[in-house]
């Protein structure tokens, strides 16, 4: 296709359009998070401050409690997104390699989840979980959104699964490998992709996380990254520079994972698209 | 079909349960985890709705019918909120979709950078919504944030103030947070269902002297159509309970003019703690939505055999 250099200028214009809009509020957050507090309100719409300053977050890490936050939300995402691959990867082949009589309920059942409002489930699981002691746990957070995130997780590992094609594990069973030992030693190590992709989902998704960690966390000590910074703003509403220091902290992990699955994100899509 | 023709197939019953055991045997972890977490859970809500149900007061817990039912048709706060979620769902969903097709198309050309590019404008999926929210709730404050002095440069504001505080004016709040937040979820899926499309149809149109636009209307637009009857569907549910947003920035207010239904329910739980009241407005909640797939999937079986 040709294509013209008006049409170029004006795609390209467009674009840069979009990137500017995705990108200026966390430029911002960033920006106050660098200005020295008594130029904060003096400078206030200036693109960038004369002087700029790491006291906040020095501030944040060495005075607040974020570096606990931070941790606590490092534990539940990761063991979160550890746990769900690991469901999700073997009911994703259970889905993609097997015909059985229960299939159609359990894809119909995790579709299901996956429409009702989880807003619904906030009374009945703190009163589930209170007598178990899990609520201010963060076992009982992991427990709560590993459930949330295995049906997702399922339909796209099935899809990454559905891209491989089977003659691989009947080859690996003619040579008298059970399905599970050709499952794990010849098709995940083929789905790594689908494997990044899932985790940094479910990263995110459990990083991110507040309605539950609000309902079901009420100290410090078991705080999440989300739960501490709302009390945060809601007690030391006047420390801009600091929350939005601590603002970037939070964002730091998500975007690492991001960037690392982004370029997975489309082809994964892609996969599931084309056998729909 | 006898076992005496296929000697092999003749396996001894234990291999035959094994076989028929191991999809359940990969499933069951998951499986039992969401029926644990999600089923029961629900169960238990669904119950609760016709209980008296205070975490503060040890003598409630008995049955009370509709009780709560009746009150709710009386709650004028819960009307409002359906108000007020309708307006919240429609604005998001629409703004939403229509520039994540747009940043869907300007994506599916190839050009140098697109990779990075495609980083840089998913980016804001990746934000944290706490974070996007508190990020927009302070780029609303003229203290800290441009926007009430470019609005008011614009004119499109009568002085520089926050709009968040404003009843009239609040929802924009929140709208635009989960536009710029919800943009990539709509441009990745619709770039993807994009690029299945094969290309050699438009290559061919081409040749036929189809212009732009009678190539996109004739062979983009009905190759997309089922993924965003699917999408907008699926995202209208998801938005219609999307509380953190309202919750960060606004907490509901001023006026209740920002609350909607999902965070209402949450306020009830959260603050109030009447489990109650609040399940009753969920099990509302979930009829109106099942209603609404359903209508949904209707409409779409009509047209699929009108066509």
């Amino acid at each position: 296709m040709r294509s013209r250099p008006v049409l170029t200028i004006l795609h390209r214009l467009a674009i840069l359009a979009y990137i500017v809009f995705a990108l200026f509020p966390l430029f911002w957050l960033l920006k106050v998070s660098v200005t020295p507090n008594d130029l904060l309100y003096s400078e206030g719409v200036r693109m960038w401050p004369s002087r700029t300053t790491f006291d906040h977050y020095a501030f944040v890490i060495a005075h607040s409690a974020f570096p606990t936050f931070f941790k606590n939300s490092l534990i539940v995402a990761g063991s979160t997104a550890i746990t769900v691959t690991v469901l999700a990867s073997l009911a994703g082949y259970a889905l993609s390699r097997f015909q059985f009589r229960a299939k159609y309920w359990i894809v119909a059942l995790m579709l299901v989840t996956q429409m009702f409002p989880l807003v619904m489930l906030v009374a009945p699981i703190f009163k589930m979980l209170s007598p178990l002691g899990l609520t201010n746990s963060l076992t009982g957070l992991v427990i709560v959104y590993t459930a949330f995130n295995v049906p997702f997780a399922t339909f796209l590992m099935q899809s990454f699964f559905d891209g491989i094609p089977k003659d691989l594990e009947e080859a690996a069973m003619i040579d008298g490998a059970t399905q599970f030992v050709a499952f794990r030693q010849i098709i995940l190590p083929l789905t790594l992709p689908g494997i990044a992709a899932t985790l940094g989902f479910v990263f995110t998704a459990a990083w991110s996380e507040l309605l539950f960690a609000l309902m079901l966390i009420s100290g410090n000590d078991a705080s999440t990254f989300p739960v501490g910074l709302l009390t945060f703003v809601s007690k030391f509403s006047v420390d801009f520079g600091q929350m939005m220091a601590a603002g970037v902290l939070a964002l730091i992990p998500a975007c690492l994972f991001f960037l690392l699955i982004q370029r997975y994100l489309v082809q994964g899509l892609t996969a599931g698209a084309v056998k729909g | 079909m006898t076992f005496a023709a296929h000697p092999h197939a003749a396996k001894p019953l234990r291999k035959r349960i094994a076989d028929a055991s191991e999809p359940y045997l990969y499933s069951a972890p998951a499986l039992v985890l969401i029926i644990g977490v999600m089923l029961v859970p629900l169960a238990l809500g669904i119950s609760y709705a016709f209980r008296d149900i205070q975490l503060l007061n040890p003598f409630s817990g008995g049955f009370i019918g509709l009780d709560h039912f009746r009150a709710l048709g009386q709650d004028q706060a819960f009307f409002r909120a359906l108000r007020n979620t309708l307006w919240w769902t429609g604005a998001s969903v629409f703004l939403q979709f229509i520039f994540g097709l747009i940043l869907a198309l300007l994506l599916d050309k190839p050009f140098a950078g697109r990779g990075l590019v495609q980083a840089l404008v998913f980016l804001p999926w990746a934000v944290p919504s706490f974070l996007a929210g508190l990020n927009w709730a302070w780029m609303f404050n003229p203290v800290i944030g441009p926007l009430p002095h470019w609005l008011h440069a614009l004119g499109i504001l009568d002085a520089p103030n926050n709009i968040l505080s404003d009843p009239h004016l609040a929802m924009w709040g929140p709208i635009a947070a989960n536009v710029w937040w919800g943009i990539p979820f709509f441009a990745i899926t619709l770039l993807a269902a994009l690029q299945a499309i094969p290309r050699d149809l438009y290559e061919a149109a081409s040749i036929d002297g189809a212009g732009p636009v009678q190539r996109f209307v004739s062979i983009t637009l009905p190759f997309l159509a089922p993924t965003i009857a699917i999408t907008v569907l699926l995202r209208t549910v998801w938005v219609s309970n999307f509380a953190d947003l309202i919750i960060v920035m606004t907490n509901g207010g001023p006026a209740d003019r920002t609350q909607i239904v999902a965070s209402y329910i949450f306020t009830q739980a959260f603050k109030r703690l009447d489990f109650g009241y609040a399940s009753a407005i969920a099990l509302v909640l979930l009829v109106l939505l099942l209603v609404y797939s359903l209508l949904i999937v209707l409409l779409r079986q009509t047209l699929l055999n009108k066509g």
